[in-house]
């Protein structure tokens, strides 16, 4: 080591400096005490720029999405928490299994590095359960103001059973429609800390890794597996019309088959928002042939992240593509996409 | 949750609509109801309640969606006090997207530099004014006697705490003069191009004025009115109240909503809306056009609270989008599919009228949940986006 001695951080009350991402030794010293720290695996430890790995045969899948959610700790998880569950998610809708992420910081000078090091641990250990390894990473620190505290980009990779092709444009007339649980909680629980509009509720985020439930529905329901999608910004709304209309399809959901723990639905009564377009990040949406709906439900029930799971409607030919349901009362309506912005930094 | 479920009950709601096709007499050119608030509209639309009715049974959407009715001129107003350098404007979520002339709305102003904050109750603004005492708060108060005794107790309350940096644009306006505007209309009275049987009466706004206040217009235009609530059951029933009001000739006030309407409404907040409010002599609504006595402003007493005097804001006319038809969607001439603009130029991404804004307004809640009724519904809009 030909590098000056430093002091080591302090994780108490130190802040980021711009030289933390400046490239010399005190980034060095933030990546090695704090993200390798939490992170630890055999690639971050070869301190590369990259990582590399075997390629598998077969399809790959790639994801990236950027994580700027308000407040950064919230009843059920945190932005490295849900910066790890969130791109898992987006390589499991593929049915793929995932392998790899990546993780680019932004940091905002003047954050506690003591709130830095809990992401990360946190981000470290949500890897570890998945059992998907960040494997490189990136940081960068910008001037007090000119971010808020820390953003998180991640990417991911995954590998595609044999045999298996899920995807949107997929679904089909005669698909039965499957959810995997309650809506609206992890946007009801972010909601519930928002320093504007505080109230206080048991609910937690229902943010989780989805990749083991997949598994189970790829072995159930195989090539009947036509499209699945995690709905988060948007709400189950928004994602049943972008299948729709990625499929040019037609949606008939059932409301009273659509499962919403009455905690949301009171808080959503409340704020006057719709269970429907309240974003998740624990859920997903699954379109399947009818004759394997009913083995792909059971196999969903039969997993803790599937225990409610539900047969919420079905595709039908409709060349306007609209996704209609029938409301608890007996009459129909469209389930529309949301007009403008619900809730800002939600993810 | 289960209060409200019980008010949604899907069995109670067939039972109803058996009873209201038993009732309903053939002939006659039906039944027309118009329902004022657009907190009905939203029920009726939300709920697929005219799924559930008979063919005879028309329901007309009024005017009373706060948002819609709040002409352009003001709105420009609102955006002028914004783009002041040193005011701060709270708004209530739904106004930031309303466009003013030229197509500028309080969103626009906010991405272009103007300090626009989004609230929740009035008492926020208050709140911020004294977190902020460097600021000029201004609230943008909007709505029906709903919403002015919240605008009138942060008034009471910044006056208590001696917060000298907090004023309100007002634009409250008052339910019983647009009804009775309405049924003064020559759509009404001379024209017979909009015809109305009964009006499904307000229920936020009643359970502060009561139910006295529509005795006057029930007894001299004839016009049976019954106060609902605002979930789906109310409606329906409220319906067959009027039914049958129109079956046996009478034309009362009658109270479906009476869980939470008294015949003399909520003393407390009168009370405190007449001590600091006092009536405008007349009022722009966009739709109805100048309404006498319709709307209210702040007292000279309270004069220091008073953003149009503050500020010295004047009334200035303003430009609706030409083929917008909004003033006649909100006298229920016309329905939201006869515009022109409605699903093609208009959405609620890109909405070019007031109607569109608001899940209150009608062109809002007929795309939102109707418009796949259409004969040729606009399209299922949008692009797709993508990603958690």
């Amino acid at each position: 080591m030909n590098r000056p001695p430093r002091r080591p951080l302090d994780l108490r009350a130190g802040r980021v400096e711009l030289s933390h991402g400046a490239g010399g030794s005190a980034m060095a010293q933030l990546i090695a005490q704090v993200f390798q720290t939490a992170l630890d695996n055999e690639w971050l430890r070869r301190g590369n720029d990259q990582a590399a790995f075997e390629v598998e045969p077969g399809r790959m899948v790639m994801t990236t999405d950027g994580y700027v959610i308000s407040p950064l700790f919230f009843p059920g998880g945190d932005i490295g928490s849900l910066a790890v569950h969130g791109t898992i998610n987006d390589v499991s809708m593929a049915g793929a299994v995932p392998r790899y992420l990546s993780a680019s910081f932004i940091l905002e000078e003047g954050f506690p590095l003591a709130d830095l090091e809990r992401i990360a641990r946190s981000m470290g250990e949500a890897a570890r359960e998945a059992g998907v390894p960040v494997v490189t990473g990136d940081t960068k620190v910008v001037e007090r103001g000119k971010a808020d505290g820390v953003f998180i980009c991640t990417t991911g990779i995954g590998v595609i059973p044999h045999g298996i092709d899920i995807s949107v444009e997929r679904a089909r007339p005669g698909d039965q429609i499957l959810l995997s649980g309650s809506l609206g909680d992890h946007g009801v629980a972010i909601l519930s800390c928002r320093h504007d509009l505080r109230f206080e509720t048991a609910l937690i985020s229902d943010s989780a890794p989805l990749h083991a439930l997949v598994a189970t529905m790829v072995a159930a329901g195989g090539a009947a597996l036509h499209a699945m999608r995690d709905p988060t910004r948007g709400g189950l709304a928004a994602t049943l019309n972008e299948i729709a209309q990625q499929a040019a399809v037609g949606v008939r959901l059932r409301e009273t088959a659509i499962p919403i723990k009455p905690a949301v639905a009171a808080a959503c009564e409340l704020l006057g928002l719709d269970p429907l377009h309240v974003a998740n990040e624990g859920k997903l949406v699954a379109f399947v042939a009818p004759e394997a709906a009913q083995a792909v439900l059971e196999a969903m029930r039969a997993h803790p992240l599937g225990r409610d799971a539900a047969l919420i409607g079905e595709a039908v030919a409709d060349q306007h593509c609209f996704v209609q349901m029938t409301t608890g009362f007996g009459g129909g309506r469209i389930v529309d996409w949301l007009a403008g912005e619900q809730l800002p930094r939600i993810c | 949750m289960k209060h409200a479920d019980e008010y949604r009950d899907g069995r109670l709601a067939r039972a109803l609509a058996e009873r209201i096709a038993e009732e309903v007499r053939p002939g006659g050119g039906g039944y027309h109801f118009m329902e004022f608030c657009g907190g009905h509209t939203h029920a009726i639309s939300r709920y697929g309640l005219e799924d559930l009715l008979p063919s005879s049974v028309r329901l007309i959407h009024g005017p009373g969606c706060p948002v819609c009715v709040l002409p352009v001129g003001r709105i420009d107003s609102a955006i002028r006090l914004a783009e002041r350098p040193e005011v701060t404007l709270c708004t209530y979520g739904d106004m930031l997207r309303v466009p003013g002339s030229r197509g500028v709305s309080l969103l626009r102003a906010k991405a272009a530099g103007a300090d626009v904050r989004m609230i929740y109750s009035a008492a926020d603004a208050v709140e911020l004014a004294r977190a902020e005492p460097h600021r000029e708060v201004v609230l943008f108060a909007i709505g029906f006697e709903t919403t002015t005794p919240p605008t009138a107790l942060a008034i009471r309350l910044a006056e208590r705490l001696g917060v000298k940096n907090f004023t309100v644009f007002c634009n409250h306006v008052l339910t019983p003069s647009a009804i009775q505007n309405i049924l003064e209309s020559p759509d009404v009275r001379e024209l017979g191009r909009v015809r109305i049987d009964g009006f499904i009466g307000p229920a936020h706004v009643s359970t502060v004025i009561g139910s006295a206040p529509y005795a006057f217009f029930a007894e001299e235009f004839a016009k049976p009115v019954v106060i609902a609530g605002f979930e789906p059951l109310d409606v329906l029933q409220a319906v067959l109240m009027l039914i049958r009001q129109v079956n046996e000739g009478r034309h009362e006030v009658e109270n479906q909503y009476g869980r939470a309407v008294r015949p003399e409404g909520n003393e407390h907040a009168k009370r405190d809306v007449a001590e600091l409010f006092e009536l405008r002599k007349s009022f722009e609504w966009r739709g109805l056009g100048r309404v006498p006595y319709s709307a209210l402003r702040l007292k000279r007493a309270y004069a220091g609270f008073d953003a149009e005097r503050r500020f010295e804001l004047e009334d200035v006319p303003g430009r609706e989008v030409p083929g917008c038809q909004c003033g006649a969607v909100l006298r229920g001439v016309k329905r939201p599919p006869d515009c022109k603009l409605f699903g093609t130029v208009c959405t609620p991404e890109t909405p070019m009228g007031s109607c569109m804004v608001s899940s209150e307004g009608a062109c809002a809640a007929h795309w939102t949940y109707k418009r796949f009724r259409d004969p040729e519904p606009p399209g299922a809009a949008a692009v797709a986006g993508g990603g958690a």
